[in-house]
This record gives C-alpha cells, sequence and structure tokens, in this order.
C-alpha cells in the first residue's frame, strides 16, 4: 500500500452517486493530479456515510473533517484551501439548526451522537472496493478465530449467548436457527444471505453491501463452518447494480486471499458464494419464497414446516439469514457475546439500523442500540419534523408495519416493544409523518404496496387486500360510511389470522394501526365528509371569502372547467358541482380569500 | 411408528406422526370443509398449495388460525375446527372468494356439479358483505377444452395436474396479486400451447373455470335434420359411469340403458366403440407380433417396445415431446377413428348412405377425443371420419333433454354388425386393459395354443406404473404399463436411452385410464369412484361369453368382406394412421 497523507473519502452510495459525487470524485482527482499531489492524497469512494439529508458528503482523513452537501464545483476550492493550505472550507460545514454553530466533526453532530455503529462499522470509513482496508479493520479475522480456534458448536454458541435475533424482520434468534440447521443432517447445506430489500424507502442491506461487502461474505463464510455448508448463496435485487458490483469485486478479492474457495487458510473448511439476482419481488424477501424463486420457480411462499433449516434450497437444508444479520456476526465473534449483549435490552440485544424518511429533518441511515426511545431517534437523531410541522406518526416495520402516535414516542424501541405497539421492527424502514399527512390515505397508500406485490397464492391476501384497499377508497372519495370502519377492522383481522405468509399475515397492520390511533380521521371522514389533514381531494371545497375578495379576477381565469364567475371588482363564486378541486384558484390568490373548507 | 396424542373438537385421538389435521379430523367422523385440497389417495396425487385458506382451524396457543390440509398434528395439540373465530374466517374466505366470482351460476356448465357453490351452500352464505372489482379474462376456446378465467379460485389443481402428473407443463400461475392467474405462458391460447387436451384439468377443476367444448347442440341438430343417418359409438369407459350422471352409485354397469337411451334420442344405429377395440387389437396384435418375430429373427433395425395408440391425448404428447419416438408407437388408430373410418366406408356402402350424409357421432370419457376427431388426417375431402365426440357428461345432459327417465330405462342391445364385441374390448376403458386384450389375441395368434386363462391379474391395478413378464409358451414377453403422463414419461426416457426392457407398453393419459378420463361424470377427488368404475369394467368382461377380439365374429365377417387381413393395404389405409413431430 502506499504511504498517502491524506485520505478524500467520498460518499459513493447510490443517493450520494445520485448527487454527482463520481464527478466529485473524478475533479478531486484530476485537480490533485494538476498539482502532482495524486501519490500523496488518496481520493477514495466509500460507502453511505448514512447521513443523507446532508450528501453528497466528503470525509478528509486524518484531521476528519466533514464537509456536507459538496458540489462538484466545490472541489477546487477544497483542495486549494483545505489540502494545499490546510485551512477548512467554513461554508461547506454542517451547521447545527439549533446552535447555529458550524461542525466540522460528524462526532459532535447531533445526528451522529446517538448511533452506534456495528453493522454499519465499515461503511463510510473504508474503500469497499479494497479487501486490505477491510482486513486492516479487523476483516477477516473472525473467520480466522473461527477456523483457529473455534468448533462449529462453540461458535454457534458466541451467536447464541450473543442474543443476536433476525434483522430480517422475525426477530428469530440467529444462533438458533444456525444450531437447528447444523443438527438436520445432509450431506448438501446452503448458505443464504437475503439481499431482497424491499421495503419502500430502506436501504440498509443495500448501504451494507455497498459500503462493507467483505462482512457479508466473512460472516456468510463463517455461518458455512457452523452448519457444514460450502456453499453460500447471495439472493439481491437486480436494481441494485452497485451493490452487485461491488459484491462481485469484494468476492473476487476473497478468492484471490484464498478467503473463499477450497481449503480456507489452510483449515481445510471450503467455502464459495455465488450471486443469484431477483427481480425485485418483495413476496421473495419471505424465505420460502425467496428459494422457489432461486430455483428458477415462481417465487411464491409454500407453507412452514418444512422450514428452510429442514428442507430448502433444492430441498437441502438451509440456513436464511439477512443482510444486516450477517453485517454483526464478526464483530459479536471478535469481541464476544458478552460485549454484544451488553447493547440493547433485555430480549433484543444489540443495534438496529433504520432508513429514516418522511416529514424528517435528517434523512438517512442510522444505527442505534436496541432500547434508543422514538424520540430519541425523530428528534435527536432525526432533527424533529421538516418545516416546525407538528409529528403526527411514525410508521415502522416497512409496508407491513404500524402507525405509531406521540403517545408512544418514548417506547424504546425493539422486537418485543414495537409489536405490543401494534407494530413491528420490520427489516428497518421509519417513516414520520406530520399533521399535513392523512392517515386513511396513508393505510391506502401502504396498503396499494401490498396489493401490487402480493403473490396472489392465498385467497384473503389476494382478493381481502383488494376488497380492504377499496373501502379506504370509497372512503378518501367521501363516500365511506361508518358500517365500512367495521368492516375494515373484520376484514383485517381475517386476513391477518388467516394468510399463508407473513406478507398477507401483516399487511392489514397499517389499517389496523391507523383504525386504533386516528379513528378521529376516519370518523371525521364518513361521519362529517372531511378529511382533517386536507388530503382527500373529494372531501375538501374550496370556497371564496367575501371579506377578502377583491374580484381581480384571476381565479376566474385560471379555473380550468369555469367554475367561478363574478363580476370585476365584487367578490367571486365557486360552483361547487363544477370545481374539481384541483386548486389552481387556491394557488393563484393573492389575497388568501380562497380557503379551504 | 411414532404415534401423536392431539384432541380436535375436544375429542381425543391417536393418529400416526405427519397426519394432516384434515386427516387426523377426518378419522374420527370431522369434516372440516376444503376446497383447493385435493386427494387422489393410493395414486399419490395431492393438491395441498394451502391457498383457499378454507380448511382454517383454531389451535389453541397458535398466533394465527392452521390451515388444516397442510398442518402436521403434534403432541398435545388442541384443534377447535369449528370455533366462532375459525367459523367466521372460513365464512369471510369464502365470501372473499365468491365476490371475486360471477354469479351466473344459473347458466354455467358446472352448476350443480361445482365446488364452489356447494360450499357457498354448505357453509349457509347468505350474503356477500365484501364487493368489488372482479377479473377478467378473455375467454379461450381450443378444440376441446375452454377456459373461462374470471371463474377460476386459484385452487391451482389444474396446475398440479398438468405439471407434476401429466409434466405437460401448459398451466401455472402467471401474474401478481388480484391479477393472478393460471394460464399457458404469455397468456397464449390453449391450442397454440403444447397442450395434450387430456383433459385432467377439467376432471379436477372446481368450478366452470374449465369446461369441454360443448357439442351437443350440433348433434340435436344433426338428429332432427331428417336427410341424415345419424349413427353412435360409445367408448367402453362410458357404460361405467354414466349412471352416476342420474343418481346411480358409481360402478354401475349401465351398457343396455345407455343404448336404450341413444335409439329414444334418435340414433338410427346405436353401435358400439367396442367393435372397434376388437379391430384395433387385430391390427395392434397383428403389428406387435410382426415386429417381435422380426426381432426374434435377429433384426436389428426392428423397434421395439411397441408402444399403444388409442389415446389421442397420448400420441400429441408424444409429437411434442418425445418426437424422435414417433415411429415406436404402433400406427394403429384409436377404436373412435376405426370405428368413424369403417362406418364412413364399409358400413355406408352397405346401407347406400353417401358419405356426406352419414354423421357419426360418439360418447368418449374423453375431451381429447374431441381434438383427436378434428385432426386432418381424420377426414376426406374435409368431411371427418367421426363427426362430433361428445363427452360421458354431455350425453347426460341430452338425455336429460330428451325427458327420458334414464334409471327406469329396460336394457337393450346394440345394433349389428357395429355393435358385436368381447370382453377384451371392454377392458380397454381402464389402466391395464389394451394391454391385457392384446395379450388374449397376440398369444393364442403367436403360439397358435389356446389360451387356458384369460384373467390376468398381473397386468391389473391402479399403480401408476406396472410392469409384468407373460409366458407365450416359453417366450417372455416383457409387458410395461403407465397411466398418467408424467409415468409415460419414464418409460419413454428409458427407450431414449436404450434402457428399455419392454417389449410392449400400454400408455393412457389418464390416471386409472379412460375411467378417469376428462369427459366423465366429476369425481370430485374421490378415488373410490375410479375403483368402482374399474371393477364395474371387469365384470362386464366376465360375463361376455366371447373374450377374445380375434374370436368377435363380425370383426371375422368384416375381414372376410372388405379388409381382407390385418395390415392389408386396405386396413393401412382405413385402419393407420402417422405422427408428425410437433416440437
Amino acid at each position: 500500500m502506499a504511504d498517502y497523507k491524506m485520505h478524500l473519502l467520498v460518499c459513493g452510495g447510490t443517493g450520494c452517486k445520485a448527487a454527482q459525487s463520481e464527478l466529485i470524485k473524478t475533479n478531486f482527482q484530476n485537480q490533485l493530479a494538476e498539482r502532482g499531489l495524486e501519490n500523496e492524497i488518496q481520493v477514495i469512494h466509500t460507502g453511505c456515510f448514512g447521513f443523507c439529508e446532508q450528501g453528497p458528503i466528503v470525509k478528509i482523513q486524518p484531521d476528519n473533517t466533514f464537509y456536507v452537501s459538496v458540489s462538484p464545483d466545490d472541489t477546487l476550492e477544497i483542495i486549494d484551501e483545505h489540502v494545499v493550505k490546510g485551512r477548512i472550507v467554513e461554508r461547506l460545514l454542517y451547521t447545527d439548526p439549533n446552535t447555529k454553530s458550524q461542525i466540522s466533526e460528524s462526532k459532535n453532530m447531533d445526528f451522529y451522537k446517538k448511533q452506534v455503529r456495528i453493522a454499519l462499522r465499515n461503511c463510510g470509513f473504508i474503500n469497499p472496493e479494497n479487501i486490505e482496508e477491510y482486513i486492516g479493520n479487523d476483516g477477516y479475522s473472525a473467520l480466522g478465530k473461527c477456523l483457529d480456534e473455534l468448533s462449529p458448536e462453540e461458535a454457534i454458541k458466541i451467536i447464541m449467548d450473543s442474543g443476536l435475533r433476525g434483522r430480517g424482520g422475525g426477530g428469530f434468534p440467529t444462533g438458533l436457527k444456525w444450531d437447528i440447521t447444523r443438527k438436520v443432517e445432509n450431506e448438501q447445506k446452503y448458505v443464504v444471505c437475503n439481499a431482497d430489500e424491499g421495503d419502500p424507502g430502506a436501504f440498509m442491506d443495500r448501504s451494507i453491501l455497498e459500503g462493507d461487502p467483505h462482512t457479508v461474505i466473512e460472516a456468510m463464510a463463517i455461518c458455512g463452518f457452523c452448519i457444514g455448508a460450502d456453499k453460500g448463496l447471495v439472493y439481491i435485487r437486480a436494481e441494485y447494480p452497485l451493490a452487485i458490483q461491488r459484491l462481485k469485486t469484494a468476492l473476487k478479492q476473497a478468492r484471490e486471499f484464498g478467503l473463499l474457495g477450497e481449503n480456507i487458510l489452510g483449515s481445510g473448511f471450503s467455502f464459495d458464494i455465488e450471486i443469484r439476482y431477483g427481480a425485485g419481488a418483495f413476496v421473495c424477501g419471505e424465505e420460502t419464497a425467496l428459494i422457489h424463486s432461486m430455483e428458477g420457480k415462481r417465487g411464491e411462499p409454500t407453507f412452514k414446516p418444512p422450514f428452510p433449516s429442514q428442507e430448502g434450497y433444492l430441498g437441502k437444508p438451509t440456513n436464511v439469514n439477512n443482510v444486516e444479520t450477517f453485517a454483526n456476526i464478526p464483530p459479536i465473534i471478535n469481541k464476544g457475546a458478552a460485549w454484544f449483549s451488553t447493547i440493547g435490552t433485555e430480549k433484543s440485544k444489540g443495534t438496529k439500523v433504520f432508513a429514516l424518511a418522511g416529514k424528517i429533518n435528517n434523512v438517512g441511515l442510522i444505527e442505534v442500540p436496541m432500547g434508543t426511545t422514538l424520540r430519541e431517534v425523530i428528534y435527536d437523531i432525526g432533527g424533529g419534523i421538516k418545516n416546525g410541522r407538528q409529528f403526527k406518526s411514525v410508521q415502522t416495520g416497512g409496508p407491513s408495519g404500524g402507525c405509531l402516535t406521540k403517545d408512544f414516542l418514548d417506547t424504546p424501541i425493539d422486537y418485543d416493544n414495537l409489536l405490543a405497539a401494534g407494530s413491528m421492527m420490520g427489516s428497518g424502514g421509519m417513516i414520520v409523518m406530520d399533521e399535513d399527512d392523512c392517515m386513511v390515505s396513508i393505510a391506502k397508500f401502504y396498503l396499494e404496496f401490498t396489493l401490487e406485490e402480493s403473490c396472489g397464492k392465498c385467497t384473503p391476501c389476494r382478493i381481502g387486500n383488494k376488497r380492504l384497499h377499496e373501502i379506504l377508497e370509497k372512503i378518501t372519495n367521501g363516500n365511506g360510511t361508518p358500517e365500512d370502519l367495521t368492516k375494515l377492522r373484520m376484514l383485517s383481522h381475517v386476513i391477518k389470522d388467516t394468510s399463508l405468509c407473513g406478507l398477507g399475515q401483516t399487511s392489514p397492520n397499517p389499517v389496523l394501526s391507523t383504525l386504533d390511533n386516528f379513528m378521529d380521521e376516519y370518523e371525521a371522514h364518513v361521519k362529517e365528509g372531511k378529511c382533517p389533514a386536507g388530503q382527500c381531494k373529494a372531501l375538501l371545497q374550496y370556497v371564496i371569502d367575501d371579506e377578502q375578495c377583491t374580484g381581480c379576477t384571476l381565479c376566474f381565469r385560471i379555473c380550468p372547467v369555469g367554475a367561478i364567475s363574478g363580476e370585476k371588482r365584487s367578490p367571486h363564486y365557486i360552483d361547487q358541482a363544477l370545481c374539481i378541486k384541483c386548486g389552481a384558484c387556491f394557488e393563484k390568490c393573492k389575497f388568501n380569500a380562497i380557503k379551504i373548507a | 411408528m411414532e404415534m401423536i396424542n392431539l384432541t380436535i373438537d375436544k375429542k381425543p385421538l391417536v393418529v400416526k406422526k405427519g397426519t394432516s389435521i384434515l386427516e387426523a379430523a377426518s378419522s374420527i367422523g370431522v369434516h372440516i370443509p376444503t376446497l383447493c385440497h385435493m386427494h387422489l389417495h393410493d395414486m399419490n396425487i395431492e393438491n395441498k398449495p394451502g391457498g383457499c385458506r378454507v380448511c382454517v382451524v383454531e389451535v389453541t396457543g397458535r398466533r394465527n388460525l392452521a390451515p388444516a390440509c397442510c398442518t402436521e398434528v403434534a403432541e398435545g395439540m388442541e384443534v377447535r375446527s369449528h370455533s366462532i373465530r375459525a367459523v367466521n374466517a372460513r365464512r369471510t374466505v369464502l365470501e372473499l372468494i365468491l365476490s371475486d366470482h360471477p354469479a351466473d351460476c344459473l347458466v354455467c356448465a358446472k352448476s350443480g356439479n361445482c365446488e364452489l357453490q356447494d360450499m357457498a351452500h354448505h357453509l349457509g352464505i347468505r350474503e356477500i358483505h365484501y364487493q368489488g372489482e372482479q377479473s377478467h379474462y378473455r375467454e379461450d376456446t381450443s378444440p376441446a377444452i375452454i377456459r373461462e378465467m374470471d371463474k377460476c379460485i386459484l385452487c391451482r389443481r389444474c396446475e398440479m395436474m398438468c405439471n407434476e402428473v401429466q409434466t405437460v407443463g401448459v398451466l401455472s400461475m402467471i401474474n401478481r396479486g388480484f391479477h393472478a392467474v393460471v394460464s399457458p405462458a404469455f397468456e397464449m391460447n390453449l391450442d397454440h400451447s403444447s397442450c395434450t387436451y387430456c383433459g385432467q384439468c377439467v376432471a379436477v377443476c372446481p368450478t366452470g373455470a374449465l369446461t369441454e367444448v360443448d357439442q351437443t347442440g350440433a348433434v340435436i341438430r344433426a338428429l332432427s335434420d331428417p336427410s341424415k343417418t345419424v349413427i353412435v359409438q360409445t367408448a367402453p369407459a362410458v357404460r361405467a359411469a354414466l349412471g352416476e350422471e342420474f343418481g346411480l352409485p358409481a360402478g354401475t354397469l349401465v351398457t343396455g340403458k345407455m343404448a336404450a337411451a341413444l335409439r329414444r334420442l334418435g340414433f338410427d344405429y346405436v353401435f358400439d366403440t367396442d367393435f372397434a377395440a376388437d379391430l384395433t387389437i387385430m391390427e395392434e396384435g397383428t403389428e406387435l407380433l410382426g415386429r417381435l418375430n422380426k426381432f426374434l429373427a435377429g433384426d436389428k433395425d426392428v423397434k421395439l417396445p411397441i408402444l399403444t395408440s388409442c389415446c389421442p391425448a397420448w400420441v400429441k404428447f408424444f409429437e411434442h415431446h418425445f418426437p424422435g419416438l414417433k415411429d415406436i408407437p404402433s400406427t394403429a388408430r384409436s377404436p373412435q377413428q376405426m370405428f368413424g373410418s369403417i362406418a364412413k366406408t364399409y358400413f355406408a356402402d352397405k346401407m347406400q348412405v353417401k358419405r356426406e350424409d352419414l354423421v357419426v357421432v360418439s360418447i368418449m370419457p374423453c375431451v381429447a377425443k374431441k381434438y383427436e376427431s378434428s385432426r386432418d388426417e381424420f377426414a376426406v375431402d374435409g368431411n371427418p371420419d367421426v363427426d362430433y365426440a361428445l363427452t360421458t357428461r354431455e350425453l347426460a345432459q341430452i338425455i336429460n333433454l330428451a325427458n327420458i327417465d334414464f334409471k327406469f330405462l329396460p336394457d337393450e342391445e346394440f345394433d349389428q354388425p357395429m355393435g358385436e364385441s368381447t370382453g377384451a374390448s371392454v377392458i380397454f376403458g381402464t389402466t391395464g386393459g389394451v394391454i391385457e386384450a392384446a395379450v388374449r389375441t397376440a398369444y393364442e395368434l403367436q403360439t397358435g395354443k389356446t389360451l387356458e386363462r384369460l384373467d390376468f391379474e398381473e397386468l391389473r391395478g391402479m399403480e401408476g406404473l406396472r410392469k409384468a413378464t407373460i409366458d407365450f409358451d416359453g417366450l417372455p414377453i416383457n409387458i410395461g404399463i403407465a397411466h398418467g403422463l408424467g409415468n409415460a414419461r419414464k418409460l419413454l426416457e428409458e427407450i431414449k436411452t436404450g434402457a428399455s426392457e419392454f417389449h410392449a407398453i400400454e400408455i393412457m393419459s389418464c390416471p386409472g385410464g379412460c375411467i378417469g378420463g376428462g369427459g366423465q361424470p366429476y369425481h370430485h377427488g374421490d378415488v373410490e369412484i375410479l375403483r368402482k368404475r374399474q371393477k364395474a369394467i371387469y365384470s362386464e368382461d366376465q360375463s361376455k361369453t366371447i373374450r377374445k377380439s380375434h374370436e368377435n365374429p363380425y370383426i371375422k365377417k368384416l375381414y372376410q368382406e372388405f379388409l381382407g387381413e390385418p395390415l392389408s393395404e386396405k386396413a393401412h389405409h382405413l385402419l393407420h394412421t402417422e405422427y408428425f413431430d410437433r416440437s
């Protein structure tokens, strides 16, 4: 390795790449070369830093300066000022919204203060395309430790004792799953990594694969060693081209370093990994559907048992774990079960990665210890609600999770608490809603997703969700009746109770949790014909306030359907029978004379 | 054998480990309703995708309801099949299915025979609480099968039959969610696919989504046309099942009543396909002996084993999937087509009826026979040898239309000459029957000796693949039998690799043979019905005075007067066919 004096870490996550971080990197490289500095200063594309709201991010080492919202036009200044002259470019530093002071190191930012990074430990710190950097950061030492010092039983015991539970949504104890698969006797077994991340807005697994692919490879090899498998498969959606490319590079490097393949590190243990591509069906994240998809069959779930640990890929015992679960394995082996189990709550150990999204100031990827409250995540890390609006609800667990109210803000996040609150951990999507969000529409939105993604195999999910959606549509169109609310609840319970797989069993959660927590909004829709958030167009009425209207005729001229009439310089009138509620008059009126009733 | 203790509806019971809740409940008289589930016991055919969710039951300690069809019993399990939670869920699930199903029961081909309709009645559905958009698909009509997927409930039985049992691989679920439907690939028409028209999808469809092409109207029109002479032939398996359509117990032989009913319907001559089955044995048996003797004489080029060719779905199957083997099956046409060919030549001449004025109707246990009769090679100048092929169910339909009280009909005989048949021909209707009939004749022709024993038990049964060696007076003849195209595929793969040990193989597409054909009264998953039909077929064989095809006096006469010898030039022209590469 060349001995560089300085490293420019440019975020190479998908979000920052979309914001031209590739060009930032190229600019840096060219400008350094022009100054003859290319052998002294290295530019690295890292994985996601997590603070996506402030991307693209450039971090400078060794002094840890953290530049935010960098554009390709800023690179020259960073080179000339920071790199050459050693002067921090203050205008590119993060400004604390509360103190208005500028912060140059990420560890001092509220966004990062409460985070504990285990699964994301290398994301944003190492070059994911260079195995040496991973190795330099303790990489592959856990695999080495397993092969050198531990028996499979001992390694499994560490995982069991750590209390690690599956991060894909189910929360099944990982060590126990490994132990079960180990105990099934068969000459051929498989390790499968579920990288079919499908929750809308979630990118935990993608970021890990993009930022630290070797951790997944190492963990899969450890799993193979533990359960007695010599073959691993990563099932990844084809829509993740960058993750796929980095994974491929990592696999190639791992083979070159003898960390995959025959007789790894001279231990006699052989293991290799293949990539299988998914076509983006959400249901293929369900493990039996995932396995069918890998077998070239229709991606639809089958009844369990038999569990994959008994009869999985090609009928052989198969251990399926999610990307984030695997990313926790090497640190647990390295640092021990005791270390890991001190983090988190009684029944949920360690940390959890969340993709923060919605009406929140700091959108991004975070990792917090289990037991952190929703309030800490939303307000301390997330920086509160955008535009000073009021918090209304937070949706956890992806499309099958529930919407929680402010009453749950102090709930410590773990598997059991979220379940008890009527939501779930899921794979880690977290979407924040404010007072402008209509909760009936939100329930409808999530149901639209499950409706699209249902495989159609079982009746309740195929037809039941369709009917639920139709009732919600009826309500948001202003045609709902109080009886519909009873129907929604009854049908939701039957769908949960009778669906074949986890998708159907959880699909009514957004409906049930909004019924439980926001009944007043539903009732306003069906009893008063009103949408309190003003989102359901069919329930809106635009009216003109006679007092405010000056008769300027702007609304009259803009109305596309001729619903507005009135004499010049006297108050105008909207014919409700003609109004299509496009809102053009509302936006155009200069005198705030048009009101939403 | 590990045993499991559990209670179902508070009744304690002990069952074998691995038993499903459904089977366990059934053993103590608790009949949990099912819709998608179907189990043809002993044939190893089971459909349990766990998709309909009608069979859900409450299991103490379980978070959600358990589908009884695919949940195995466990020690100490407490099952409640009719708790309010289970019943409410079951009814709601059924209401959901009904909410996406056309409410045209009164005019549906399956009305009165529909498992969905029965279930709605059974569960006392009086209102569908959840209404909404319904699925719509275009109707797909082929020469034999009509698909009306608006009526599909996604039980996946057809898919299982097509893929797992028949290994034809035409039907599978496509699209997702509410738009999911069972279809040929890319929603192509069935007649563009490699569908064999075996009709097993129709046989197991619980609703009216898959039905046969209805030719009853055309037959009724022909019968009422005074310028036409309309004759009918009835396949052997029909007589063992037709009674079921009129409430008679499965396995009731109704040969005489059927002949009487056909006569009352106005058919000018009531003949029997069995006659043509005897003719088939003459041709196919002679062909077998010819190939066998060449082989014994050291001819290396001779094609063995010889495969039967009576089953049109089987013929289409090898044309699609094993075109390289198309010179192995016997070239003999099926009995239906031999009958049509002889009827429109020999019989038409005898009666001095012009070909175009003679209408040949066949009554078949099969939907593929509709397709077979429409094949170009079985027509002369566009006039088909067999004009219409009705299924057993369609015959029952026109008997009803004619106000005939079937149960009280007297027994009547078939007309001559094409109504005379032997016991050998009637067993064509069951798996093993064609080859047994062939053995009876081939043995005597080969050895010149009289068979002492006519019942070849070793060739009978319901096993999907069977084999037996028959001693032809010192010469061991190895015989293979397959029913179900998946089983046939296994034998064909052996032939392909040269590993086949057989001299002759009988293949029938449908499980059980023609008694289980796609045109038979619906068995609704009750394999016992097929056994009873099989038994009836063998009892008709027993009751016949003549039980060997070559002893049928009218067949002898047919050769004397018209055909000459088996495999003569005329016989080749009228009774044999060729096969095509459809791969």
